[in-house]
């Protein structure tokens, strides 16, 4: 499998709109996708990441832009004319057609006579050699997602797009096959592009991350850079956890000092909206697992520097690893906190007061004009 | 009260053997019926056993010119039924036009039409129309009749059709027809041979529209109807018993190839 040539090329769209009636399901957006990444197109339900992935397939027609692949215009090029191929959410495995059958069908329409051999590497490949003979329907779902995988990288696509292919699956599964998919990716090295609406699950598979939301790109980049560079509260809130607490803007300098809740915080230019103006209002968030916890009586000992809070506790659950405390604080919103379990202090627990601190380097500054709530649920502002 | 318990226990089984024997009685009473020699005209009463009308079954004169005629009609608007009836189906379920919502409405009516009014309607409308009532007229009534049953039964099919098998295929570099013929079709063949199946067994049998619509022209039914005035020669039975018998062995022909490929899929 792996001396296999994809004659390649980046995926580029070029200001791809779609619209049904009045509905803008994708706003014109541009994106590309360099040869053998792995990139992730993650959102909401309703924000526009299936239908972007089915113009590239050419399932849906763009109603303005392009979409070229490897420099090559396939904008107007019917699904069966375009060297791509999808993994269906539902799979959409031929049911009346066994599991060698289903993984030839893309060469046998191309006329190809002898597929014996490429199958079985194919189901090799996927780990099915056993089940070649079966029926689609007497599968388990992770098999099933497996059939669906070979039926399309057998053709060598120059691009596999993923329709939320994991998530008919139970969790224990999902992580298997998110680390198989990986690993098949690795192995056949073919641009993937996957549609999932789960962040821990874009951001453990793919090498770039887009973050949609209401037909838009909110932004791209990679995993690690998205989570602590957050640009939109959507992105703060919909990729893990934040701490959003309204400031206003004291000085700027290196460091820009910002009052919030009567004390003051501070966080490096370079990670603030620009330009940061004095007087402005600022969000400035910071990730729980960054905060440490520390009982008001100990507030001495915490070093200088550091960015602090006070609050108390209103509540602590215990989760094996880490413990998750939330924290009422004068800065406003109730803070979220992820303490390890390494030494736990026993006074830490509801109605405790505490002080949080953390270093002003993992703060990141927020544009203060958009909703601090926007991505929370990762349900809302699918619109 | 042993009995009562076993009553009690099979209850289910006992009333699954008697629905089956209401069945299949008049099936079995054809049958034997079929190696009779009555006296007389009328086979109704057990005389003695004989093979004579199996061995001779188009004996009786315009019989067997009847029941290839029937076999014909049956055949052609099985066909045309199936072939239109499916097209409706898919245009039905797949399309959204005007006066779909109609178009689905309607094609209940010929089979909630009392039968005996549509065949007078449509005798007003052939005559009307000046055509030469026959085996042409026959046809087209049955074709038209027969197309609601197809129209069903395709259409269940292919509402539960997922329409990503489709994409699948065009992804997959099926063109249209490709993906018609690999995916569509194998797919809907249940419903559409359900659908076949059921127009061909309604055309063979019709009596009612057919009478009023064929002229001069006798069909099987028609020929049993006009020869119980006179008599009913034995043939009828052994014709009848014939028919059974290959149903029956069709039916049971398609489950033996189902479960020869149900056990193989296991392996």
């Amino acid at each position: 499998m792996t001396q296999q040539q994809t004659a390649g090329g980046d995926v580029r769209l070029t200001g791809i709109s779609k619209t049904y009636g009045s509905f803008t399901a994708v706003h014109p957006l541009d994106l590309t996708v360099p040869q053998g990444s792995f990139f992730a197109l993650l959102g909401a339900s309703g924000c526009g990441k299936t239908t972007t992935l089915r113009m590239i397939a050419g399932l849906e027609e763009a109603t303005t832009g392009t979409v070229s692949l490897g420099g090559r215009d396939i904008t107007d090029l019917p699904p069966y004319k375009r060297p791509v191929n999808t993994v269906f959410q539902s799979y959409a495995l031929f049911p009346h057609l066994d599991v060698s059958e289903n993984i030839a069908f893309g060469l046998r329409r191309r006329g190809i006579k002898s597929v014996k051999k490429q199958v079985g590497e194919m189901l090799d490949l996927v780990q099915l050699g056993d089940f070649a003979r079966r029926k689609p329907h007497r599968l388990s779902g992770g098999q099933q997602q497996r059939v669906a995988v070979a039926r399309a990288l057998i053709n060598h696509p120059q691009v596999l797009l993923l329709d939320e292919p994991l998530g008919a699956l139970d969790l224990k599964l999902r992580r298997q096959m998110q680390l198989e998919l990986k690993r098949i990716q690795t192995e056949v090295g073919i641009t993937f592009v996957h549609v999932t609406h789960d962040q821990e699950e874009a951001m453990t598979m793919a090498d770039t991350v887009a973050v949609m939301n209401g037909g838009r790109v909110e932004q791209l980049g990679a995993p690690a850079d998205l989570y602590e560079n957050p640009r939109t509260t959507f992105v703060a809130n919909f990729l893990g956890t934040s701490n959003l607490i309204e400031g206003e803007i004291v000085s700027t300098g290196t460091d820009v000092v910002v009052s919030a809740g009567g004390g003051e915080l501070r966080l490096p230019v370079g990670r603030c909206p620009s330009p940061a103006r004095s007087g402005e209002k600022l969000l400035v968030g910071v990730r729980p697992e960054k905060i440490s916890l520390t009982h008001t009586d100990d507030a001495d000992a915490i070093p200088d520097g550091r960015n602090r809070v006070t609050g108390r506790i209103t509540d602590s659950s215990f989760i094996g690893v880490s413990t998750q405390y939330v924290v009422e604080s004068p800065a406003g919103a109730s803070l979220q906190v992820y303490e390890q379990n390494i030494e736990r202090d026993s006074r830490l627990a509801a109605g405790a007061d505490v002080v949080l601190h953390w270093n002003p380097e993992h703060t990141f500054g927020l544009d203060a004009a958009q909703s601090i709530n926007a991505g929370a649920d990762g349900l809302e502002d699918v619109a | 009260m042993p009995v009562l318990r076993l009553l009690r226990r099979n209850l289910v089984v006992i009333a699954g053997l008697l629905t089956l024997a209401y069945m299949i009685l008049p099936n079995v009473v054809v049958m034997v019926f079929s190696f009779n020699r009555p006296e007389g005209r009328f086979n109704y009463a057990w005389q003695e056993f004989s093979l004579d009308a199996w061995k001779d079954p188009c004996g009786v004169a315009d019989l067997c010119g009847s029941l290839s005629l029937s076999l014909r009609i049956a055949v052609w608007a099985t066909v045309g039924a199936t072939v239109l009836g499916t097209m409706t189906a898919f245009a039905l379920v797949r399309y959204r036009f005007r006066a779909r919502g109609a178009i689905n409405s309607l094609i209940f009516l010929p089979m909630a039409m009392p039968e005996v009014v549509m065949a007078a309607s449509l005798l007003t409308l052939f005559l009307n129309m000046g055509a030469e009532l026959g085996f042409w007229t026959v046809l087209i009534a049955h074709i038209m009749f027969c197309l609601s049953f197809v129209v069903t039964a395709v259409k269940a099919r292919v509402m539960s059709m997922d329409p990503r098998l489709e994409e699948a295929a065009r992804d997959l570099y099926a063109g249209p027809v490709q993906t018609f013929v690999r995916v569509t079709l194998p797919i809907a063949a249940p419903g559409i041979a359900a659908g076949a199946l059921l127009a061909f067994a309604l055309s063979f049998d019709d009596f009612i529209i057919t009478n009023f619509n064929a002229g001069s022209t006798v069909t099987f039914p028609m020929f049993v109807w006009g020869s119980a005035q006179r008599g009913t020669p034995v043939q009828i039975n052994v014709i009848g018993t014939a028919m059974f018998v290959i149903a029956v062995a069709v039916v049971l022909a398609g489950q033996f190839i189902a479960n020869r490929r149900k056990s193989n899929a296991g392996k």
